[in-house]
């Protein structure tokens, strides 16, 4: 295995992952929710009475991050380096399959492990072994 | 405006400004992390672990509580059943994640540029949601 010390951010890396943290941790403690995006964007799909202001408000903090960051002049813009389909087809997958599994990388990568649960250690492990399986496939056989 | 929603959107902030800083809004940045095989940039296993590290510390103070701070209900999952749909799910996840290089989170902060591709993702995303949902009526709530 090559390490790719260019584009390795420990630092800054490890610094967002404490504020994911925080942010997690924060949400149990303060509301009693988990921060699963997936889960807390599912639920608006449609809004269930009662259940729609923290949803919508959490959902406008994660926009509006990005939105003052780029006020700012400080963030990198994301590129999908893929075609259109190819961009429908991604959607489809990670919307299905993190309802269907009952998590994403939030709610079972970071809480689910957090809360050392089994369940979510086998999910994780599961889409990691499927994310590298995929990018292994796309770059190093089709590629 | 409840406490709560204001601190939704507080939480929602600070969890979108960790995944700005640490670079998982980047599908360039989860791919190289996926990338195994290629030169492979470690940093979002450092995410992973300071998210993680944190989490560990709340959830264990709010493995001991009825009501989160807020008032509300405390929601830990009660579901620990390893099962199909978990695995089937979690794979599925992580065949559209390797392949976008986007998981939900990132994916609703990255609406914040505006990009008409990553906008597609996401209601893609979406439509994934609904079809999961629509799938499990079908059945009849078998699960």
């Amino acid at each position: 295995m090559q390490i790719d010390w260019t584009n390795f951010t420990p630092w800054s890396a490890a610094a967002g992952g404490v504020a994911i943290g925080l942010a997690a941790g924060l949400m149990i403690l303060l509301l009693g929710r988990i921060a699963g995006v997936s889960g807390i964007v599912a639920g608006l799909l449609p809004p269930a009475r009662g259940d729609v202001s923290w949803r919508v408000a959490f959902v406008l903090g994660l926009f509006a991050s990005a939105a003052l960051l780029r006020l700012a002049g400080a963030a990198r813009t994301p590129v999908l380096d893929i075609g259109y389909g190819a961009t429908i087809l991604a959607g489809l997958l990670v919307g299905y399959g993190a309802r269907l599994g009952g998590g994403c990388t939030s709610g079972h990568g970071v809480c689910g492990l957090s809360r050392l649960s089994p369940r979510a250690l086998v999910a994780t492990a599961a889409f990691m072994a499927s994310g590298v399986l995929t990018v292994f496939v796309l770059r190093h056989m089709l590629g | 405006m409840s406490k709560s929603t204001i601190a939704a959107f507080a939480i929602g902030l600070l969890f979108g400004l960790g995944l700005c800083i640490s670079g998982m809004i980047l599908p360039s940045k989860v791919k190289g992390f996926l990338d195994v095989a290629g030169p492979w940039d470690p940093s979002l296993g450092l995410v992973m672990g300071g998210a993680v590290g944190v989490g560990l510390i709340a959830f264990r103070v709010a493995r001991g509580r009825s009501r989160a701070l807020l008032g509300d209900e405390m929601r830990l999952p009660t579901n620990q059943r390893i099962d199909a749909p978990l695995v089937i799910g979690a794979t599925i996840f992580g065949i559209g994640w390797g392949l976008g290089g986007v998981c939900p989170g990132p994916a609703i902060v990255d609406l914040a540029f505006l990009d008409p591709q990553m906008i597609v993702f996401v209601l893609a995303m979406s439509a994934g949601m609904a079809l999961e949902k629509g799938a499990r009526k079908l059945i009849g709530g078998a699960r």
